[in-house]
């Protein structure tokens, strides 16, 4: 019998909460991420149910205030930025690599404790009262709520230091831990995406957690940074969090872009169409991300020089990701494609993502951007990203690798009604808010006028449906834990060193070495093992 | 075309001079990206038919690799595309935030949650702007405390308004009617109550309105033959608004009824209470903050310099007026801080 798998190799609660094995700090971010999911849901629900009325309805303007402003921090700080990287790259970057762990295992033990502590600070703000100011906490009305800001705001900056120290590491291993054979242009894309993430995680982070701290200090002490009244300027605080807050959404983007282009050539069976193009991408998204955040600010009264600087930097940010979606849906080509439920969730992933970067275009079109600014139009576009990208990714990414890791299938069956509700729901969510944003309908509006209820109502039914779908997946994969039928070690056939180890992985990853030479794309060349 | 478009996109009307040619761009833009997605989704569908795996999966796969030819014709010919969005785009955005030299110029002021209209040499107004048709209107804009945005879905524009900053934005209505003006920079509790509306009239009646509402300055007190001073106070009190946050019947609202309040003792945040008189009511007006009724946010913004002396004897002769009125609800109680998920009363 070989060693036992990282599951089993020690018992205990303690041999968990103090493990410095990056496959089972992956196993507790997966559980801490998904009660955040399930946490900003809930809000997601509230507000849905809140808007089927134009009237005051089910609650007061302030409470949801307080829920629009948890439900963004929540999805935001504590599952949209950490989730892909500190699940599915803690688990597989060191086994893409053929290393035995992360370069510093007690950091990443530290980073998950950080979340933690982090997102309890957030939680113990809601419980105290919760921030009203929206997940922007723009200024001066950050500085004047009447609503508990600080400890919101010194959660968010707690989070920003585990997403900075899993950077940091992911940064170190990739460079440092690669074994013999696994060089910059043949290791998995998988890679280069969180390596492209892991560069914003490190440069920009900082920069949010400088800008909420002085919020912080703005609304405790008075201190004015960015309050007129007591000689700040609020526009400044626009600059410095949309620094951070613009590349965010890359940081959230590509980990998922990274899973889309390792399901596609496995359940098509066939090399990337252009790996360079994904690599470098990844990389051109991540430094040219940095020049773009002004578009958030076309209407905040800033030059015309530099809205049109931003306006152009935008165009070419997003010519990256339109390379993307054309290497995704070339390597298709001539492949044997195999309809599984982590390819239909990327067939669901390309859609929305075409089309919610599309529409990001669209509104980065300086002229078009003034009627959209703030409105429905800018919420739909983004849940496209973060949900119809993000979510969905990570979707596809928890079908495909859960053979991996828990040594179980999922019901495939029920896999695809899911895949197909999730689809259908978030369409019947967010495409009616593209038009509520078309007719005027501005963001965070606890009321509104009644015109627009009809769109209104359309959107909420489509949440449930989500939320109903999201609820289904959950409980089937609980259940496939105990009684999933038993994987191999490599149920998909997927050329990926991931996948050359038994499932679930040892605690050191490989029985023994892979053989690089024969590349995580490779599928022009036999694999001696499944010949033997 | 443009009519079918501007339905089926559910756009509102095109009610100002630059209105059409947006959305010229933006019909050109979805429909791009329509086309696109459908190009995808064609192309993913034909593959997957195509190359379907039927049976066992194949030991290897021809390796195929994108020429570069074809992925700098795809990268060069979206980022022609997305460019010559930008040059239209952009050239719309100098023409919208470049206000004509002969616009009309009106000031602005935001504050939560309502907007002020003043024309050099009067009147000023709260929540209604008129304006003449054909002519350019220049907006001069400030906000007395948070960031607001004055947009207006009808006219396809939309300006943040920032404190301690003065913004401009500007319009030319080309048809007569009355458009909604919306506040889109979330601004606290009652932003999506801070709305306002735009009246366009006919030049000639833009001239009669403007003569009549300057008219003669009324004399302090001559406002309103006849009318008592009480009555004077409910009018002012619905002109700045007051009546959003208070009641006068004594519903609970956003802020203390005044109904059966004068003369009363108040319970203050914090512990202790206070009489309800003058002195009281003046202070809470010109400094909301410096006592805060129990249960009630420190929401409401100073009203110094917004009431003059005559406006502020109004209000609290109409206030003392309703301190026999019976509330038809007891005081609200204290709402204290929410418990979550659920809401406070959800």
């Amino acid at each position: 019998m070989a060693e036992p798998d990282y599951l089993r190799a020690h018992a205990g609660i303690r041999s968990w909460l103090l493990t410095t094995d990056h496959k089972r700090i992956s196993i507790m971010f997966f559980v801490a991420t998904t009660l955040a999911v399930m946490l900003g849901g809930a809000f997601a629900m509230l507000l849905r149910t809140k808007l089927l009325i134009p009237g005051p309805g089910i609650m007061e303007p302030i409470t949801y205030n307080r829920l629009f402003t948890l439900h963004g921090v929540v999805m935001v700080f504590m599952f949209m930025v950490p989730v892909i990287p500190a699940v599915f790259g803690n688990f597989f970057l060191p086994m893409m690599l053929g290393a035995k762990d992360l370069a510093f295992p007690r950091i990443n033990l530290a980073s998950f404790y950080v979340y933690v502590f982090g997102a309890c600070l957030t939680l113990w703000g809601m419980i105290h009262g919760g921030a009203d100011t929206g997940w922007t906490f723009y200024a001066p009305y950050a500085t004047i709520s009447p609503t508990d800001v600080a400890p919101i705001a010194l959660g968010v900056f707690v989070l920003g230091v585990s997403s900075i120290m899993t950077g940091l590491n992911f940064i170190a291993t990739t460079h440092m831990l690669r074994r013999e054979g696994v060089r910059w242009n043949t290791m998995p894309i998988f890679v280069w995406t969180l390596y492209a993430t892991s560069i914003i995680q490190v440069i920009a982070t900082p920069v949010l957690g400088l800008s909420v701290i002085l919020v912080a200090l703005d609304h405790a002490l008075k201190m004015g940074m960015f309050d007129p009244a007591l000689g700040g300027d609020p526009v400044l605080f626009e600059h410095l969090f949309w620094f951070y807050s613009h590349p965010a959404v890359y940081i959230m983007i590509l980990p998922a872009m990274g899973v889309v282009a390792e399901i596609v050539p496995t359940f098509a069976r066939k090399n990337q169409f252009s790996y360079k193009a994904l690599a470098y991408s990844s990389l051109g998204i991540a430094f040219i991300g940095f020049l773009t955040w002004g578009h958030h600010l076309f209407v905040a009264g800033i030059s015309q020089l530099d809205a049109a600087l931003f306006g152009i930097m935008s165009m070419f940010v997003a010519i990256f990701s339109a390379i993307k979606v054309f290497t995704w849906v070339g390597t298709l080509y001539r492949g044997s494609i195999s309809l599984k439920t982590p390819l239909l969730y990327v067939f669901a992933f390309i859609y929305l993502f075409a089309f919610g970067g599309m529409t990001g275009i669209a509104v980065a079109t300086t002229s078009l951007d003034v009627h959209w600014h703030d409105t429905y139009f800018v919420i739909a576009h983004f849940h496209f990203i973060m949900i119809g990208g993000t979510l969905t990714a990570f979707l596809g990414a928890v079908h495909y690798w859960f053979p991996k890791m828990f040594g179980r299938m999922y019901p495939e069956r029920l896999g695809v009604v899911s895949a197909v509700l999730v689809f259908g729901g978030f369409n019947l969510t967010f495409v009616p808010q593209f038009l509520l944003g078309n007719a005027g309908m501005p963001r965070r509006y606890a009321t509104y006028p009644a015109q627009f209820q009809t769109l209104n109502i359309v959107s909420t039914i489509g949440a449930y449906t989500l939320g109903a779908a999201l609820l289904l997946t959950l409980t089937y994969l609980i259940v496939s834990l105990f009684r999933g039928k038993r994987a191999p070690a490599n149920p998909w056939g997927s050329r990926g060193f991931e996948w050359r180890t038994p499932s679930p992985p040892p605690e050191h990853n490989f029985v023994e070495p892979f053989d690089p030479a024969l590349g995580p794309y490779a599928y022009d060349q036999p694999d001696p093992k499944e010949a033997a | 075309m443009n009519e079918l478009l501007r339905h089926l996109l559910n756009l509102p009307p095109q009610a100002s001079s630059v209105a059409r040619g947006i959305d010229t761009l933006h019909y050109t833009v979805i429909g791009a990206t329509f086309a696109g997605v459908a190009l995808v989704a064609a192309i993913t569908l034909y593959f997957i038919i195509k190359f379907r795996r039927a049976g066992a999966a194949p030991g290897t796969t021809p390796r195929v690799v994108a020429p570069l030819w074809l992925e700098l014709g795809v990268a060069g010919g979206l980022l022609t595309l997305f460019c010559a969005w930008w040059v239209v785009g952009f050239a719309q955005y100098r023409e919208l935030e470049t206000p004509p030299a002969n616009a009309i110029p009106i000031y602005v002021t935001a504050k939560q949650w309502m907007w002020k209209f003043e024309y050099p040499g009067g009147p000023a107004s709260s929540e209604t702007l008129v304006v003449p048709v054909g002519q350019p209107v220049k907006l001069i804009m400030t906000s007395r405390d948070v960031i607001h945005s004055f947009y207006v879905p009808a006219f396809r524009i939309k300006q943040d308004v920032v404190p301690g900053h003065v913004v401009t934005t500007w319009f030319e209505a080309i048809a007569p009617g009355s458009y909604q003006v919306l506040c889109t920079q979330y601004c606290g509790t009652r932003h999506s109550f801070m709305r306002a509306q735009v009246i366009a009239l006919a030049p000639e009646d833009f001239a009669r309105w403007l003569e009549a509402a300057r008219g003669p300055l009324p004399l302090p007190g001559a406002k309103g033959e006849g009318q008592g001073l009480a009555e004077r106070g409910r009018e002012v009190a619905a002109k700045h608004g007051c009546l959003r946050c208070h009641s006068i019947d004594g519903t609970p609202f956003i802020g203390p009824t005044w109904a059966h309040s004068f003369g009363t003792q108040r319970a203050l945040a914090g512990g202790g209470s206070v009489l309800v008189d003058e002195a009281y009511l003046t202070e809470s007006m010109m400094d909301p903050n410096a006592k805060i009724a129990a249960g009630f946010q420190a929401v409401m913004p100073s009203y110094q310099g917004l009431l003059d002396p005559e406006e502020t004897a109004a209000l609290l002769e109409f206030i003392r007026s309703l301190r026999d009125v019976e509330p038809v609800r007891p005081a609200p109680p204290p709402t204290g801080p929410i418990t979550l998920p659920g809401g406070s009363r959800g």
